[in-house]
C-alpha cells in the first residue's frame, strides 16, 4: 500500500483546461471519493493517477516514486472500470490471474492467491466460466478480484457500481466498504452519485469545472459545505436556497426576501447590510410550525411524497420552491397555506457573488474543513 | 465474506516499480501512433504515390517503348493531341454511359436485395452465401463467361430474347455497336449487386429496431416507415458508396478489355480502356499518362463537386 | 377489420413476392455459373452442335484431366494461391496496425493520411503500371512473385485498413487501457487482447483481399512475363493463345479456379456484413 500525492496537475486539450491545479494528498489505506457531476474532471484526475492520461504539468506521486512518466504497467496499480473490462476471451480464472502472469509469477502462488481472492468475493464455481455467461453483478465481482489479486499499491474506481441495478448496487456499495476495511487498501473511487460519496468514504473530495471545490469527511462536507456547489450537490433531497439581501443592526442580522418577509439568521463575520446573499437550508432543518411562532412563515403546498418512513412536503415561499422533510403524516391538503420554521442555526448563509459559504461564528474550534479559498469575505 | 483476511495477499508476486522508459513516456506517446501507420505509409508512397508522380510527367514526355529516340520532354503536346482526339471524346461519353448504367442498376437491385435479405426467412443464410457469390468470381473469368452467354452460338442468352419478342432472330449483341456497350454492363451489374447488397445490408442492420416499433405505434404504414426511418438511416451510406464506386466503376476497364476490347468500332472503348489500348497495344505511355491525367482530374473534381455538394446539403438543413 | 383482413392476404402476397423476388436473384447469381460448369464438362466435338442446350446430351471430364495433368495449369494455381495467400496475411497485419491507430489515436496528420488512403482509390490503376514497372525492374522485382505480392499489398492496404477500423471501433477501449494496467505495454494488448476479438474482422479482411489478389489481370499480365511466375490468371488467357482457344479446358481451368476464392468468400461473407454493421462505412 501507499500513499498518493497529487501537486498541482493541470490538463489541457490544447487551449481546452480539463483541471486547473489539483492538489490532493491520499494517505495510505484512505478511501477517497471524488464526486462530481458529469464533466468536472473526475474521471480525468483518476485516469491521470491510473498513467491512461498524460500529465500536462504539475506531479503525481505513489509512495516515494514520481510517476508522471511511467506507463500505466509500470505504476503498480488497479482498476476498476465502469464497464468491467473483462477480456470476453478468457475464463474468470484467466481475467483475474492475468496481470500474475505477465509478471511471471509462480504457478503456485497465482492459484493460492486466486483461491483466495475467489473465496472472498464468492466466485469459486464461477471461475471456468467466460465473463458472458455472468450476470451484471458477478461481473462486477470478478473486476473487483481482478483487481485485489494483484495486490496493488492502490486500487482506483471508475463509477464501478452504475451498471449495476439500484439493489445490487447497494449490496455492493457495503461489500466494497467491507473489503477495504479487511484490505486496508489505498483506494480512489469516482462516482458522479453523493449517496456512494456519502456512504464510502473516508473523505470525500467534491470537484466541479475541474477545481476541487471542498475535501473533507462525509459528515464535514454534508455540515459546512465551503460553498453553493458542495451545498447544492451533496445531499438528497438536495439542500433548499433562497435569495435575499442582507440588513443588519449593530446585534443581529437578517435576511429579506423579494417579497419583504424578513428571517433572522446567526450572525458571522464578513456579512454586511445590502449584501446578496443565499440562505440555505437542508429539507431536515426546515419544520412545519404553528402560525403564531416567531419566524415562521406562510408557505403553499405544493406536492406531498410519501416515502413511507418519510414525507416530503414541496412547498412556495416567496417564489422559491422548497423541500421539507418530516417525520409526521402531514395532515394538511395541497394548495392549502401551511407555516413554516427554520432551524436558524443550522441553515447556511452564502455570499451571492462568491459562492461561498460565510460560517457563523463558532463556539467550539472543531471546524477543520479544508476551504479551497478564505470562505470569509472577499 | 468469509475467510481468512490478509495470509492470501502474502505478497503475490510483487515487482519493484520498474524504470523503463523514463524518458520517452512523452516521446513514445507521440510517436507510437506513427509507428503504427508506418508500415502503411512507406507502401502506399512507394508503390503508389511515386508512381502516380512518375505516371503524370509521362504525360509530357515523348515514351514509346518500341522508339528508342524518344523519352525527350515535350511539354503540352500530348494534351493538344488529346484536345482533337475524336476516340478520346467518344471514350469519355462511353465512360458515363458505362459507369451510370452499371450504377444504376448495381445500387437499385442491390438496395432491393438488401431489403430482402433483412427480414427473416427460411434458408435465408444459403441465400446470402449464394447471392453474394459473384463478387468472389475473378473479372476477367466472368467477362469471358459473359460474352459466352451473349454469343448465340453457344450461349443461350439470344435465344431467351428471341422468344420472349425482344429480338428478331438471335444475334450477338456483343457485335452490334449500337448494342455492344450493353454487354460488360450486364456482367458488371451481375459483378457489382454483391458490393452494394453487403453494404446497404450491413446499414440497414444497424438501424435500431425500436424506430420501426415506435413509427408502427404512430400508424406509420410499411411505405411511411421506408421513406421516413429507412432511407433517412440509409442516406450516408448511400452517398459515400455510390461516390467511391462511380470512380472506381469508370476506372474499371478488365470487363470491357475481356469482353469487346473497345470494339466493335470503339463502340464500347471507356477512358481506361482507351488507356490501356494506348499504353499496351500501341505501346505509347507518353500519351496515354496524359489521358490517365485527364481522367484523374475529372474524377477528382467529380469527388470534390459531390463532397461540396453534401456539405452545402447538410448546412442547409 | 380491415386491418386484419387486408393483413392477412397482405402477408401472403408480400411473402410469395418475397421468395419470388429472392429465386430471381439466386437464379440471375447461379446462373453464369451453372453455364460455366456445363461448359466445362461438354465434350468437345459437341461444343457448338449442343451450344445452346441446358445440359449436354453426354458429359466427359477430360477437360479437368488434362487441365490438371497435362497443361501448367497447376503450377499457376500454385503461384496464385502463394501469391493472394501472402498478399492477404500482409495486408492484413498491416491493415490491422494502420486501422487500430486510426480508431484508438488522435494524432497529428490523421486527416492527411485518411484523405491519402481515399484519394489511392480514384487512380486509374492502368496508369500506373509503366511507373511500376519502371521502380521495380532494377530491384529486379519484376517478373517475380515477391513484386506481384508487394504491388497487390499496397493496393489492398487501403480498405482493408478502413475495414479493419472499423472492427476496432466496435471493441470498448477500457479493455486495452485494462491490460496496460495490467502490466502489458500498448502493443502487447493490441496484440493479445484486442486482436483475438476482432477474428471475425480479420478473417473478413483476409478473405476480402485474397478474393481481390485472386481475381487481379492487368498488373499480374503485365508484370510478369515468364510462366514459372505466372499467375492462374494470365496461365488461362494463354490458353487463348497457345491452344486455339480451347475453350472445354479454360472453363475447366475456370471452375478449378473459382473454387478456392468461392469457398473464401462463403466463408467470410458473414463476417464482411458484420463487420460494416459494426462501423458502417467510415470515410
Amino acid at each position: 500500500m501507499a500513499s498518493i500525492e497529487i501537486a498541482n496537475a493541470r490538463k489541457s486539450y490544447g487551449a481546452v483546461h480539463v483541471l486547473h491545479g489539483i492538489d490532493l494528498a491520499i494517505a495510505d489505506g484512505e478511501f477517497i471519493v471524488l464526486v462530481g457531476p458529469s464533466g468536472c474532471g473526475k474521471s480525468t484526475l483518476l485516469r491521470m493517477i491510473a498513467g491512461l492520461e498524460d500529465i500536462t504539468s504539475g506531479d503525481i506521486r505513489i509512495g516515494d516514486d514520481i510517476v508522471n512518466d511511467l506507463q500505466p504497467r509500470d505504476r503498480d496499480i488497479a482498476m476498476v472500470f465502469q464497464s468491467y473490462a473483462l477480456y470476453p476471451h478468457m475464463t474468470v480464472a484467466q481475467n483475474m490471474s492475468y496481470a500474475l502472469t505477465l509478471r511471471k509469477t509462480a504457478k503456485e502462488r497465482i492459484a493460492e492467491s486466486l483461491a483466495g481472492v475467489s473465496e472472498i468475493l464468492g466466485l469459486n464455481a464461477l471461475l471456468d466460466r467466460r465473463p458472458k455467461a455472468l450476470s451484471g453483478g458477478q461481473r462486477q465481482r470478478v473486476a473487483m478480484g481482478r483487481a485485489i489479486v494483484r495486490k496493488p499499491r492502490a486500487f482506483l474506481f471508475d463509477e464501478p457500481l452504475s451498471n449495476l441495478d439500484a439493489r445490487l448496487r447497494e449490496q455492493m456499495r457495503t461489500e466494497i466498504r467491507k473489503l477495504h476495511r479487511r484490505l486496508n487498501a489505498t483506494s480512489v473511487y469516482v462516482t458522479h452519485d453523493q449517496i456512494e460519496a456519502m456512504t464510502m468514504a473516508d473523505r470525500i473530495v467534491a470537484m466541479h469545472d475541474g477545481i476541487i471545490q471542498q475535501v473533507g469527511t462525509p459528515i464535514e462536507i454534508y455540515d459546512h459545505p465551503a460553498n453553493i456547489f458542495v451545498a447544492s450537490f451533496i445531499g438528497s433531497p438536495a439542500m433548499n436556497f433562497l435569495h435575499g439581501t442582507c440588513i443588519k443592526t449593530d446585534t443581529t442580522s437578517a435576511i429579506r426576501f423579494a417579497d419583504g418577509h424578513i428571517l433572522p439568521v446567526a450572525p458571522r463575520p464578513g456579512l454586511y447590510a445590502g449584501q446578496e446573499i443565499t440562505l440555505g437550508a437542508r429539507p431536515e432543518h426546515v419544520a412545519i410550525a404553528a402560525p403564531e411562532t416567531p419566524g415562521a412563515l406562510p408557505a403553499r403546498v405544493d406536492l406531498i411524497e410519501p416515502m413511507g418512513l418519510s414525507t416530503l412536503i414541496h412547498v412556495t415561499l416567496a417564489g422559491h420552491e422548497l423541500k421539507i422533510f418530516t417525520m409526521d403524516r402531514p395532515a394538511f391538503a395541497i394548495d392549502s397555506t401551511i407555516h413554516i420554521a427554520f432551524d436558524i442555526d443550522k441553515t447556511h448563509i452564502f455570499d451571492r457573488n462568491s459562492e461561498l459559504r460565510l460560517p457563523p461564528v463558532i463556539k467550539a474550534p472543531e471546524e477543520t474543513t479544508k476551504e479551497t479559498s478564505g470562505a470569509n469575505g472577499t | 465474506m468469509v475467510g481468512s483476511p490478509v495470509t492470501l495477499l502474502a505478497d503475490a508476486g510483487k515487482r519493484p516499480v520498474a524504470r523503463r522508459g523514463v524518458l520517452s513516456r512523452k516521446w513514445s506517446g507521440i510517436l507510437e501512433p506513427y509507428l503504427y501507420v508506418s508500415p502503411a505509409i512507406i507502401l502506399i508512397v512507394a508503390v503508389m504515390l511515386m508512381p502516380l508522380v512518375l505516371g503524370l510527367s509521362y504525360a509530357f514526355r515523348d515514351i514509346r517503348i518500341l522508339n528508342p529516340f524518344s523519352g525527350g520532354f515535350i511539354g503540352l503536346a500530348h494534351f493538344q493531341t488529346l484536345m482533337q482526339d475524336s476516340a478520346f471524346f467518344q471514350a469519355l461519353l462511353n465512360t458515363a454511359w458505362w459507369t451510370f448504367g452499371s450504377l444504376l442498376f448495381q445500387f437499385s437491385l442491390g438496395l432491393i436485395l438488401a431489403l430482402l435479405l433483412n427480414r427473416h426467412f427460411v434458408g435465408r443464410r444459403l441465400v446470402q452465401a449464394l447471392v453474394f457469390l459473384p463478387w468472389a468470381v475473378p473479372t476477367f473469368l466472368s467477362g469471358l463467361n459473359w460474352a459466352w452467354l451473349f454469343n448465340p452460338v453457344v450461349g443461350p442468352l439470344p435465344h431467351w430474347f428471341t422468344a420472349l419478342g425482344i429480338m428478331d432472330s438471335p444475334f450477338n449483341i456483343l457485335s452490334d455497336p449500337d448494342l455492344a456497350m450493353w454487354g460488360p454492363i450486364v456482367a458488371n451489374i451481375w459483378f457489382g449487386i454483391p458490393f452494394f447488397a453487403i453494404t446497404l445490408l450491413a446499414a440497414l442492420q444497424s438501424i435500431p429496431s425500436d424506430l420501426y416499433e415506435a413509427a408502427a405505434i404512430d400508424g406509420a404504414t410499411t411505405r411511411q416507415q421506408f421513406f421516413s426511418i429507412t432511407l433517412p438511416f440509409l442516406a450516408p451510406t448511400i452517398a459515400i458508396t455510390l461516390m467511391l464506386r462511380t470512380i472506381w466503376i469508370a476506372n474499371f476497364a478488365d470487363l470491357i478489355v475481356v469482353m469487346t476490347n473497345g470494339g466493335p468500332a470503339d463502340s464500347t472503348q471507356i477512358v481506361a480502356s482507351y488507356i490501356f489500348t494506348q499504353a499496351f497495344r500501341r505501346l505509347d505511355f507518353g500519351y496515354a499518362s496524359a489521358i490517365a491525367a485527364v481522367l484523374l482530374v475529372l474524377l477528382l473534381a467529380y469527388a470534390l463537386s459531390v463532397i461540396a455538394l453534401r456539405r452545402a446539403m447538410s448546412h442547409s438543413s | 377489420m380491415v386491418l386484419s383482413g387486408r393483413s392477412r392476404l397482405g402477408t401472403t402476397v408480400y411473402w410469395a413476392t418475397h421468395y419470388l423476388m429472392i429465386a430471381a436473384f439466386v437464379a440471375f447469381a447461379l446462373f453464369p455459373l451453372f453455364w460455366l460448369l456445363k461448359v466445362s464438362v461438354t465434350p468437345n466435338d459437341i461444343l457448338y452442335t449442343e451450344g445452346v442446350r441446358m445440359w449436354p446430351s453426354r458429359i466427359t471430364w477430360d477437360n479437368y484431366a488434362f487441365v490438371l495433368t497435362k497443361s501448367s495449369f497447376p503450377h499457376f494455381f500454385l503461384n496464385s494461391v502463394i501469391v493472394s495467400g501472402s498478399t492477404a496475411f500482409i495486408t492484413t497485419i498491416i491493415a490491422a496496425m494502420t486501422g487500430y491507430a486510426f480508431s484508438r489515436f488522435a494524432f497529428r496528420g490523421k486527416v492527411v493520411i485518411i484523405a491519402l488512403m481515399l484519394i489511392t482509390q480514384m487512380f486509374p490503376l492502368v496508369m500506373l503500371i509503366a511507373p511500376i514497372f519502371r521502380i521495380l525492374a532494377p530491384l529486379g522485382l519484376t517478373d517475380s512473385l515477391t513484386g506481384l505480392i508487394i504491388v497487390y499489398t499496397a493496393f489492398n492496404v487501403p480498405f482493408a485498413t478502413f475495414l479493419m477500423q472499423s472492427f476496432f471501433d466496435g471493441i470498448p477501449r477500457d479493455l486495452e487501457e485494462a491490460a496496460m494496467i495490467d502490466g502489458n505495454t500498448r502493443f502487447e494488448a493490441f496484440r493479445k487482447i484486442i486482436l483475438p476479438l476482432t477474428l471475425p474482422g480479420v478473417a473478413a479482411t483476409l478473405g476480402f483481399v485474397f478474393t481481390a489478389a485472386w481475381s487481379e489481370l492487368l498488373f499480374a499480365l503485365m508484370l510478369v512475363s515468364s510462366e514459372s511466375a505466372s499467375t492462374f490468371p494470365v496461365g488461362l488467357l494463354s490458353f487463348v493463345s497457345k491452344f486455339s482457344v480451347d475453350f472445354g479446358q479454360m472453363m475447366a481451368a475456370g471452375v478449378l479456379a473459382l473454387v478456392p476464392a468461392c469457398l473464401f468468400f462463403l466463408l467470410i461473407q458473414r463476417y464482411l456484413v458484420q463487420g460494416l454493421t459494426a462501423g458502417a462505412v467510415k470515410g
